[in-house]
């Protein structure tokens, strides 16, 4: 077995340096090392998003990227951006959609419909879909996370036309 | 949404007023799944924690003998290797049968396999260590010899002669096998007009839960007590297969189930890995966690839904239906599973197929046989997609047939919504259903018509739309008549606690639990209206044999209809309790008084005349000073169960408009509409969103989904990215609308919601891919509908 390797990463604005593995992938090393359970296992292989995370501000598959490769980065699970209220409009809607069941797949799924929110504000609804389709939801059926991400978007055009 | 009220049940006490109860109520309880702070069993970590990997056979069906651990139990970390021998000293086998499926045999199942494998994914032996990552590395170093047993994995030469016998003590690979006849089928085919023969088959498919299947065991030998954390919705029937399989007293097992990260039927069983986890903690004296990996779920968590199915219908040129006649062969693996059986779905199917309908002639043939492939069981909707599959795409075949319009030949033969309760021809009791109503209904929401001419223009620029439906009836709220009649320990009644605590709130304890569809929210609804207060004032508790009332829990579509009466009932106790305690307290006449958000009022004003709050200090703290009689009872539990009609039936109509590339073979999914009769509907949102849910399973299935297994009984897609799950940009928008037709069975009226709405893509989808390819004189009756499928079909392939 490899020798541990030594990273340090910000998680959640908080500095953490822990000796690893080297093959320890990123989401475990959140979950079993650092207790944030909020980035979830579920398919191991990328294929659905319930570990997504940020990374320096990207979403990132945290199943698909070992701990040591964010060494000098900052890290952000849904705990820090729910806890600065970063996510509060999307996730007012969500309650208000019903658009989460289980809740497996939910910070996946907000932190991904935050990223859209950033990269495409004049998203359509088509666009929503196929932007969210990397994140598995086996509950719902999609059409209220759609809903309520096509509110947000929706608010924040009225806001910027508004203010413009 | 729109809703149509059918009449005002509700209640028979006329002083309740509801509030909650039929308004889209936000789940408090989705707040923590917002902010990530779920806790699913994985989260759950314990002192002294150990972890189990199983290694599981790579082999459909082998002898096996585990030839050297020695090397893999010195990996660092490991803390005991354990064969199915050492398991089965602690844990006793079982054979899962019911006894009213009558002639219905399986084989002993051990937790972990002895000798024989019989599918590939059985458990075989467990590897425990300090941590997953150290179970998963020792595990490797394990020698097994296996030696290869022939394999059965095509269920349609199962019965043959020729086939080897799985369990050569059963005699031949036959589970289960029934008729159900009304005798004057082939009498009713001569008579019509028309027969039409089609072979429809459905391929395996898998819940795929995005939380894995998990289980965190914790045995304290000093008090002779058992924890189990487990993902699962029926934690007494847990409770009670551990109490009788470990021979512990059945209040010293308590099952806990904290958030379920979806469960759809999956999680509605036991496994043998569940088992043996329990085992190791006996044996080990410490907490053991399983989680499975999605590689271990694709080959362990049950499977569903293989059939192959012949089906005939007699028509008139009118379009009168005289007789159905279904032949279903179904596939179930090599053990049936255990307690609910891999003979329900089957039974469900010939139970179901034809339901709408008002034919007279029925035949329907099942035969349930024994392969060497991952078992089968109860899989949300269970049944109801391959008997509406069946129906309707029969149905709509005859139609095409005869040139009539397919909505008009669902009008022409629906059983009428004044003629219940009456019977079907299979046998199956209706109260009362609404199929007249709720086609209007539909047909007014898609706008046929406009659909219709739509279709006809783009037809002319080469664009092949198809438009199709199906009609279903879902048998909600069982009585015993499931489980019970047949000897399986599973609840058919739950109850309910509500207690006035001293500040005032209530808390409500309910056996039946929440995976996400909005469980408490609905319980919480009810309790409040029941009692008269705020729905801030209630919090319900749910998923803890320890703290909940005795109950099964989640199945078959029974948590709001059977959970959430003996929530109303006991509800409804503590109101007359608080104001014939309140009638002592304020000296006043009870009939005088009644509860309203946090007070004692003048019921006939509204007044308020005592809070809530003070009411509970002077029942808890002061008894010294209240008159010698008053007995303060603010606790209140109370039980309910089906009763009178073996089951609550609710009915549906789906429609699904489909865009078919006729070069590529690819389906387009544009539009999909449901309008739905699950009763009184107690929350329209959490309606809604459960049936859009339904149906985007059951169109993973129609469209998407297969376990597929080579010649050799292995599964060739154990990975999310090859066993295609829908993702949304896939998936049609589904607009919801709803018809209640209360059922009288209960004082709630509600009927189940859950799981009708996978019911209906197989046929609907099917049915418009169809219509589609009606120019091309081309039909596909296999699902999943790839786009393979459809080109062989257009014989582009």
């Amino acid at each position: 077995m490899a020798e541990p390797i030594h990273v340090t990463m910000r998680v959640n604005g908080v500095e953490q340096t822990r000796q690893v593995e080297p093959r320890m992938h990123l989401v475990d090393f959140l979950r079993d090392t650092l207790e944030i359970k909020s980035a979830r296992v579920s398919c191991e292989h990328g294929a659905c998003g319930a570990c997504t995370v940020r990374l320096d501000g990207r979403i990132v598959r945290g199943c698909l990227l070992l701990a040591v490769q964010a060494e000098g980065c900052e890290v952000e699970t849904i705990d820090g951006a729910s806890d600065r209220g970063d996510l509060l409009e999307l996730q007012q809607a969500f309650h208000a959609h019903n658009a989460a069941q289980c809740g497996f797949c939910t910070p996946g799924m907000l932190l991904t419909a935050a990223a859209l929110l950033q990269e495409n504000p004049g998203a359509t609804r088509e666009q929503v879909r196929e932007y969210i389709s990397g994140n598995y939801c086996r509950c719902t059926g999609y059409h209220a996370i759609v809903d309520a991400v096509c509110e947000v978007l929706e608010s924040q055009r009225q806001a910027r036309a508004v203010n413009a | 949404m729109s809703i149509l009220v059918e009449n005002e049940l509700f209640t028979k006490d006329e002083t309740t007023q509801r509030r909650y109860v039929g308004a889209s109520v936000k789940r408090p309880n989705m707040r923590r799944h917002l902010e990530g702070r779920g806790c699913y069993v994985d989260d759950i970590s314990l002192p002294r924690l150990a972890h189990v990997v199983y290694l599981r056979s790579p082999l459909a069906h082998a002898r096996f003998s585990i030839v050297d651990v020695a090397q893999a139990r010195r990996m660092p970390g490991v803390i005991a290797i354990v064969d199915g021998r050492e398991i089965a000293r602690v844990c006793s086998p079982w054979v899962a049968t019911l006894a009213h499926l009558q002639g219905m045999k399986s084989a002993p199942e051990y937790p972990l396999a002895i000798d024989r494998a019989c599918w590939q994914g059985e458990p075989v032996l467990a590897i425990v260590a300090e941590t997953r990552h150290q179970a998963e590395d020792a595990l490797q170093y394990v020698e097994v010899d296996w030696q290869e047993l022939p394999v059965v994995h095509d269920m349609e030469t199962a019965l043959l002669p020729e086939t080897p016998v799985i369990h050569p003590e059963l005699g031949d690979n036959l589970c289960f096998t029934k008729t159900i006849d009304t005798g004057d089928v082939e009498e009713a085919m001569a008579r019509a007009d028309l027969v039409v023969e089609e072979t429809y088959r459905f391929g395996r498919v898998t819940g795929a839960t995005m939380e894995p299947r998990s289980v965190l065991a914790d045995f304290q030998p000093a008090d002779n007590r058992l924890t189990v954390y487990q993902s699962h919705q029926a934690p007494h029937m847990m409770q009670d297969l551990y109490a009788r399989h470990f021979d512990l007293p059945e209040n010293s097992v308590r099952v806990i189930c904290r958030d379920v990260g979806g469960a759809f039927g999956i999680k509605v069983h036991s496994y043998p890995d569940d088992f043996a986890t329990v085992a190791l903690s006996i044996l080990l004296k410490r907490p053991v966690k399983f989680v499975a990996d999605r590689l271990e779920s694709f080959t362990s968590d049950i499977h569903a839904r293989e059939h192959v199915v012949r089906a005939r219908i007699g028509v008139k040129a009118d379009g009168e239906i005289l007789a159905f006649d279904f032949d279903d062969l179904t596939g179930v693996g090599p053990y049936s599973v255990y307690p609910r059986t891999s003979a329900i779905e089957g039974n469900q199917v010939l139970s179901i197929a034809g339901g709408p309908y008002r034919h007279k002639s029925y035949r329907a043939r099942l035969n349930v046989v024994f392969q060497n492939k991952s078992p089968t069981s109860q899989y949300r909707g269970v049944g109801h997609p391959i008997a509406c599959g069946i129906t309707e795409g029969i149905v709509e075949l005859a139609a095409q047939r005869l040139g009539m319009d397919p909505l008009q030949m669902r009008y022409r033969n629906v059983i009428p919504d004044d003629a219940y309760p009456c019977s079907g021809a299979s046998g199956i009791k209706l109260e009362g259903l609404s199929h007249e109503k709720s086609l209007r209904k539909l047909e007014q929401m898609m706008d046929y018509a406009g659909l219709r001419r739509e279709q006809a223009e783009l037809r002319k620029k080469n664009i092949h739309r198809g438009i199709g439906f199906a009609v279903l009836v879902e048998l909600t709220n069982p009585s015993a008549a499931f489980y019970g009649v047949g000897g399986a320990r599973i609840a058919a009644l739950d109850g309910a606690t509500v207690r006035l605590d001293p500040t005032g709130v209530v808390t409500c304890l309910v056996g039946v639990g929440e995976q996400g569809q909005g469980t408490e929210t609905i319980f919480a609804q009810i309790a409040a209206d029941a009692i008269g207060v705020d729905i801030s004032r209630v919090k319900v508790v749910t998923g803890d044999t320890e703290t909940t009332p005795y109950g099964g829990g989640t199945w078959a579509s029974r948590g709001a209809g059977i959970g959430g009466e003996a929530v109303l009932q006991a509800g409804m106790a503590l109101r007359a309790n608080i104001r014939k305690f309140a009638a002592v307290a304020l000296e006043k006449d009870e009939e005088l008084l009644d509860v309203r958000g946090d007070q004692v009022v003048d019921s006939a004003t509204g007044a308020p005349l005592m809070p809530l709050s003070e009411l509970a200090r002077l029942a808890y703290f002061r008894p010294d000073i209240l008159p010698a009689d008053a007995r303060p009872e603010l606790m209140v539990t109370r039980h309910a169960a089906q009763r009178g009609y073996p089951f609550t039936f609710t009915n549906g109509v789906q429609a699904s408009y489909v865009e078919v590339d006729v070069e590529t073979g690819f389906v387009k999914l544009l539009k999909h509409w449901c309008v739905e009769d699950c009763g009184r509907v107690l929350n329209p949102m959490l309606v809604d969103e459960q049936v859009r849910g339904a149906i985007v399973q059951g169109i993973g299935g129609a469209m998407l989904e297969e376990c597929l297994y080579d010649e050799h009984g292995l599964l060739r897609n154990g990975t999310m990215a090859d066993y295609l799950v829908p993702m949304a940009f896939e998936m049609p928008d589904i607009e919801v609308g709803h018809v209640e037709t209360p059922t009288r069975t209960s004082d709630l009226g509600a009927k189940g919601a859950g799981e009708a709405g996978t019911a209906g893509p197989p046929g609907a989808v099917m049915n418009a891919i169809n219509d589609a390819l009606a120019p091309f004189n081309a039909r596909v009756a296999s699902q999943p509908m790839t786009p393979e499928k459809i080109l062989q079909a257009l014989g582009v392939v």
